[in-house]
């Protein structure tokens, strides 16, 4: 074997669309480079037309993902953790090649791969945590539930490859909203290669869409579009905070900000990220008076 | 003017590759800002806003009617739509609440959408709907015995219901899905312009595949065709299947490179369609703000 003359096959890093790997429909690249400067791969500079289509197919598969019992995303998630685990080794050379020692790489994989178990088994229990029967004065069974918001833009923690956007990604759909991601701009190998994972774990085309570029010139579209409904940033860039509270309130998107958070951590982990992507929805039931009492809740 | 009935068993062949390199060629066009906003414009104006549905009701039918009128008012200086296309019996209640507006009220008649029932029977279904004020008759043709070669049936057919129409405008359905090659879209198209349709038009948009690019050229063609021979116009109207503004762009601009600007208006173009609308807002109020949008700010039809 002349394993020595052999050129080794080189990935190309498209985005995830729809269930799709399609180049950006601009044609556009920039280079990524690892902490020395050297190229590590050319990457897909996204334009505002996929983030545009990328939201139509969050939007599309918002109906089926929301309307799946809790127990099935949970199942879902559970896969796409399994799917992960398989490929571990991969994502810890691809960290290392963006500058991880091979024991942060390592301990990053783990976690990812912990916290998506760990939101698989809240998938179907937030509910019960979250959700109230509200004491009320008047003949009425009042109770407040969590619906999901629908199409949530979220741009994933900059400074990781994977663990950042795992934490992101994962809270969100598990509370049943789809969402468009975009990746670390420095470190996005791993994002490209999650979608590889997602895509093999019986997670429906559209529910996640992941676009990798520059967060400067997507971020007004993230925080502007009025099919998206929620917009996620965990960035400390006051002046970028302020265009997507501005741009945001066009359709009163509900804004997500982190701040200072460390995402390779165990305090980056709750069912209170769930909690932040869910609209709650209260309803008052008249009830009749039964024996004379007075309503009871 | 006396015009000389071909022979239809003999119509011209359809190269079948020819027609769908010409049709994809013609979606490879750049439209620029004020060109595209000036075809979005048209194409909402040559709209048949169109409600075909068992479920049909008065109600369904004014709300329709009401969105006709009142396409998105937070944009000013729009067009309407051409017409409202309905069932016979709802035709009464869409012209009732449709009043002075200037949009037609187009029905479909004859046993509509499959066409099989006796003619005396379409002929009346026809002669109600002009009696409730329909402006149009969408019919369609009997694709059953078109397969069976009796073509003369099909002619007297269409022929027998223009009469019923009197002035309303008569639109044949040859419901390209049904018929199975260009070629015999070819020959139902040349039949339903010699027996008198104002229209031919693709589609009853019942059944899948409806309009697509390439047999709206090979209509567009016959068009043409029958134009040179007799001097007449023939009006177009593909129908199904066309959401999307983009598509819908691309019609036109096929419209004009093959039958020219005489054709570009909604006397002698329609397009057969209910979700189109939505779709040509959302790109026009896209250009005009700059924002993406969404389906959740216009109104249902």
């Amino acid at each position: 074997m002349a394993t020595k003359n052999r050129i080794e096959v080189l990935k190309t890093y498209k985005i995830y669309i729809g269930g799709q790997f399609p180049r950006t429909e601009s044609g556009r690249t920039y280079i990524a480079t690892n902490a020395k400067g050297e190229m590590i791969a050319n990457v897909c500079l996204s334009s505002r037309k996929d983030f545009r289509d990328a939201v139509g197919s969050a939007r599309g598969a918002f109906g089926g993902w929301s309307g799946r019992s809790a127990f099935n995303r949970g199942q879902i998630l559970y896969r796409i953790a399994e799917m992960l685990e398989g490929r571990k080794a991969q994502f810890i050379e691809e960290l290392m090649k963006q500058g991880s020692s091979k024991g942060n790489a390592e301990a990053e994989v783990n976690l990812s791969i912990d916290r998506l178990i760990y939101y698989s088994g809240w998938c179907d229990k937030y509910q019960q945590i979250f959700s109230a029967v509200n004491p009320v004065a008047s003949s009425h069974f009042n109770f407040s539930v969590l619906e999901p918001m629908g199409v949530v833009a979220a741009i994933a923690p900059q400074g990781t490859s994977l663990i950042g956007l795992v934490s992101i990604m994962t809270p969100i759909i598990a509370g049943g909203n789809t969402c468009v991601m975009l990746a670390s701009e420095s470190k996005p190998l791993c994002a490209v290669t999650f979608a590889e994972v997602l895509n093999s774990s019986d997670l429906p085309g559209g529910v996640v869409n992941i676009l990798t570029g520059k967060v400067s010139e997507l971020l007004p579209f993230f925080a502007d579009h009025m099919d998206v409904n929620a917009t996620c940033y965990c960035e400390n860039d006051a002046a970028s905070v302020k265009i997507i509270k501005e741009k945001a309130a066009l359709n009163v998107k509900r804004v997500i900000y982190y701040e200072n958070k460390k995402w390779n951590t165990k305090e980056t982990q709750s069912p209170y990220f769930i909690n932040d992507f869910q609209e709650v929805k209260t309803t008052w039931h008249p009830i009749e008076n039964i024996g004379g009492g007075k309503a009871g809740y | 003017m006396i015009i000389k009935i071909p022979d239809f068993t003999i119509s011209p062949r359809i190269d079948q590759v020819g027609v769908e390199e010409r049709a994809s060629r013609f979606t490879k066009r750049s439209l620029k800002n004020e060109t595209k906003i000036n075809g979005l414009k048209l194409a909402l104006n040559m709209i048949d806003l169109t409600t075909l549905e068992g479920k049909d009701t008065e109600g369904k039918v004014k709300q329709l009617c009401y969105k006709a009128m009142h396409l998105h008012d937070f944009y000013s200086g729009l067009p309407t739509v051409a017409a409202v296309c309905v069932y016979p019996s709802m035709v009464s209640v869409a012209k009732k609440a449709l009043g002075d507006s200037g949009i037609k009220v187009a029905s479909v008649a004859t046993a509509f959408p499959s066409g099989q029932s006796a003619r005396d029977v379409k002929l009346r279904d026809t002669k109600f709907a002009i009696s409730q004020g329909a402006d149009e008759i969408d019919m369609v043709i009997s694709r059953g015995k078109f397969h069976q070669g009796e073509y003369n049936f099909v002619f007297d057919e269409i022929a027998a219901i223009k009469e019923a129409c009197g002035d309303a405008r008569l639109k044949v359905i040859l419901e390209t899905g049904e018929l199975g090659s260009y070629d015999k879209v070819r020959k139902a198209s040349d039949i339903a312009m010699y027996a008198g349709a104002d229209f031919i038009k693709t589609s009853t948009g019942k059944i899948s595949p409806a309009a697509t690019m390439p047999v709206t050229l090979v209509m567009l063609e016959a068009i043409r065709d029958f134009y040179y021979k007799t001097g007449k116009k023939i009006a177009m109207k593909p129908a199904g299947g066309i959401s999307k503004a983009k598509l819908a762009l691309h019609y036109l601009v096929m419209l004009n490179e093959v039958l020219g600007e005489d054709w570009m208006n909604n006397e002698w173009f329609r397009f057969g369609a209910s979700s189109l609308a939505n779709d040509i807002l959302m790109q026009l109020m896209k250009q005009r703000t700059g924002v993406y949008q969404s389906a959740d700010y216009f109104s249902l039809d």
